[in-house]
């Protein structure tokens, strides 16, 4: 137990005695906030224009989340970091010279990590909330509304998800620019793609982010014939989340270092 | 006590360490030599458990790595002084490390203090330079005051005054009955620091004996001959006459010969019998540099080909393993090199006066090499050490007595050829 102590606290120095976790960190939570409020702001104007039956399911909540698409970036950037810095630094010779149970190491990084990212990302999903309501004037949300609070939450839950995901890529790959070469693009384009083409629809609503932003919404989108609620969606998220950590694991079980 | 037992590492199908097999015993610094990608580093991650061998295994202090309680408590390792995150400072990479084990953060001021850093403990290590990351990765070697260290090119870098600081901190670990591993490919810096030496060229064990016996075995002598340049048959004749006596003969690059197995007065009768005129002849000594790239040579992996010499080279008079047939002078290269032209004789050799021997200390030696940087790959074959198994038998000419005959004083042995008529 105390050795598992030893590697937290350890982790913890590791974490905010590198400028990146502030850069990456702070850089999730303006992003996400600002281009929240961006988006409210021109809902708010059009909502006029806007034809009866996109008034109807307009989704107050959800539209101020419109900033986790790039800000999840940011988050992605974090987690690889957190676990590639060791290799690209060599530093995890070290580390695992004096952690030789490699298991205890992942676990208690992972976990610094991600109590972390939980908080900023609970910070950043209300915080994105309540600006974008506050833009939003008379559409807005409540928090108390049915489902509001739910949404709030996930969206903390879906950023820290996703910055375990990319951890979990991250110690497979080792190498920080071939985990973001893939992750970057993979969930700034091609997993939306993926999801928008009538094709690939079906295998795209599969995919982590997909899945996991359904627990954002309040209202359900027209033509949306998903098969799971936002908590199944969380689910399948959290299904790769487990799925990457373990392969990441498992890598580092065996690999030499 | 760190144990290596038939420790064997491949990737793929190359073969990284072969068989390894040693103790490093606590009380003394161990060297650890070898050229570039011998296998060294290897060899430390699987004592450290980071590699797994293909083969074999290593222990420390009878356990594997993996499973020593409380392992960064006994053993501390430099491995790669660059391994820290730039962006951190100095203290914060130390603290994070003496976190892991439980070492008190006040240890990590204290380890500071001991490699000269506390300076500059507050800066990111990016601005550092290679010779204060070596202190900061000695430093944390140092955290958990292990009983058992592993030190990997620990002098890379440094700047004279920081390879005597981690000379006598070496010593000074050892004399405290540490188990002190050191790796580098600097035999002159080791003969130095180590009490012992481990010798690995490609993978596999070539030495594993102590510096003393090392330089007894190694430090041989040889004679140089030269013979007027403008009579090239000459040579020829005098390299036949000192076979047929028993001698070795090498070429030099500047077209002298170096003589081993006879003692220099034996080499001017002969001389003077076949009506050989000689325009030096001079005693030397094999330095400890020269005996290393000898054994390693057969075991290099990456040389320059940028040999200005190379073209002027004849295939090398090998060194022909011990109880071989005499051998005389075969390569065709006489050509003066580039660098040893008639008027410079000495200048092409690495240390040609430097360490002259007094006569009476002329000991027949064997030192065959043609010099540094190694010749072509024939002299590989010939190589008696590349061959498995400890190079545990004393060298055959480095031990042998001393040549009944003390060098008479008129013996020519200045450097200037006009002398040696």
């Amino acid at each position: 137990m105390s050795a598992v102590t030893q590697v937290l606290r350890s982790e913890w120095t590791k974490i905010r005695s590198v400028r990146s976790t502030v850069w990456t960190l702070g850089t999730a939570v303006v992003i996400t906030v600002a281009l929240g409020v961006l988006l409210c702001l021109l809902a708010k104007s059009d909502f006029g224009s806007l034809a009866a039956k996109d008034q109807i399911v307009f989704d107050p909540t959800n539209a101020s989340f419109a900033g986790m698409g790039l800000g999840q970036l940011a988050m992605i950037v974090f987690g690889v970091l957190v676990v590639s810095n060791e290799y690209s630094t060599g530093m995890i010779r070290t580390s695992l010279a004096a952690v030789p149970q490699r298991g205890t190491f992942l676990a208690c990084k992972v976990a610094v990590a991600t109590a972390l990212v939980c908080v900023v990302g609970m910070a950043t999903s209300f915080a994105a909330f309540f600006a974008g309501q506050a833009v939003l004037g008379g559409h807005r949300a409540h928090l108390d509304d049915p489902n509001v609070l739910r949404a709030v939450i996930g969206g903390g839950l879906y950023m820290t998800l996703i910055a375990l995901f990319s951890m979990g890529v991250a110690t497979m790959l080792r190498s920080p620019l071939l985990s973001l070469g893939i992750l970057m693009p993979f969930f700034f384009l091609i997993s939306s793609i993926l999801g928008n083409v009538p094709a690939t629809r079906k295998i795209g609503r599969y995919l982590p982010d997909q899945a996991g932003q359904k627990i954002m919404q309040v209202v359900p989108r027209v033509n949306d014939h998903v098969t799971y609620g936002p908590w199944g969606g969380l689910a399948i998220m959290v299904g790769w989340v487990l799925a990457a950590l373990l392969g990441g694991f498992v890598l580092l079980k065996r690999r030499d270092a | 006590m760190i144990e290596a037992v038939g420790l064997t590492k491949r990737y793929g199908a190359k073969t990284a360490v072969h068989n390894l097999s040693f103790q490093v015993r606590p009380g003394a610094v161990t060297g650890f030599l070898g050229p570039n990608g011998s296998g060294k580093s290897t060899t430390m991650r699987m004592i450290l458990g980071l590699d797994t061998p293909t083969a074999g295994h290593a222990t420390v202090g009878g356990h594997p790595f993996r499973k020593l309680p409380n392992a960064p408590r006994q053993v501390g390792a430099l491995l790669d002084a660059k391994a820290v995150h730039g962006g951190r400072s100095a203290r914060q990479h130390l603290l994070s490390l003496a976190q892991l084990s439980g070492i008190p953060a006040r240890r990590v001021d204290e380890v500071l203090g001991v490699v000269g850093l506390q300076d500059v403990a507050k800066r990111r290590s990016s601005g550092f330079s290679l010779g204060m990351g070596q202190r900061l990765g000695i430093a944390a070697a140092l955290l958990g005051d292990p009983q058992v260290l592993l030190f990997d090119e620990p002098v890379n870098g440094l700047d004279p005054e920081g390879i005597l600081w981690v000379r006598n901190l070496m010593k000074q670990l050892a004399a405290e009955g540490r188990t002190v591993f050191v790796s580098s490919h600097l035999m002159s810096e080791m003969a130095l620091t180590a009490d012992h030496l481990i010798v690995i060229g490609r993978g596999q064990l070539l030495a594993d004996m102590s510096v003393t016996d090392f330089i007894s075995a190694n430090s041989a002598d040889f004679a140089r001959v030269r013979t007027p340049d403008t009579e090239p048959e000459q040579r020829e004749k005098l390299a036949a006459a000192l076979g047929e006596a028993g001698g070795r003969t090498t070429a030099e690059q500047d077209g002298a010969l170096r003589v081993t197995g006879l003692p220099l007065p034996r080499i001017s009768e002969l001389a003077h019998a076949a009506d050989i005129r000689l325009w030096e002849l001079s005693p030397h000594q094999a330095s400890l540099e020269e005996a290393y790239m000898r054994m390693t040579q057969g075991a290099v992996d990456y040389r320059s080909t940028a040999d200005p010499r190379a073209g002027l080279q004849g295939p090398p008079a090998g060194y022909a393993p011990q109880g071989g047939p005499p051998q005389g002078y075969a390569g065709p290269g006489y050509a003066p090199g580039p660098q040893g032209g008639p008027g410079h004789p000495g200048q092409a050799q690495p240390n040609p006066y430097a360490q002259q021997n007094p006569y009476g200390q002329q000991a027949p030696g064997a030192a065959p090499g043609q010099g540094y940087p190694p010749p072509g790959p024939g002299q590989a074959q010939g190589h008696p050490y590349g061959a498995s198994g400890p190079y545990g038998a004393p060298h055959p000419y480095g031990q042998q007595p001393q040549p009944a005959a003390p060098m008479p004083p008129a013996a020519p042995t200045t450097p200037h050829h006009e002398d040696a008529r």
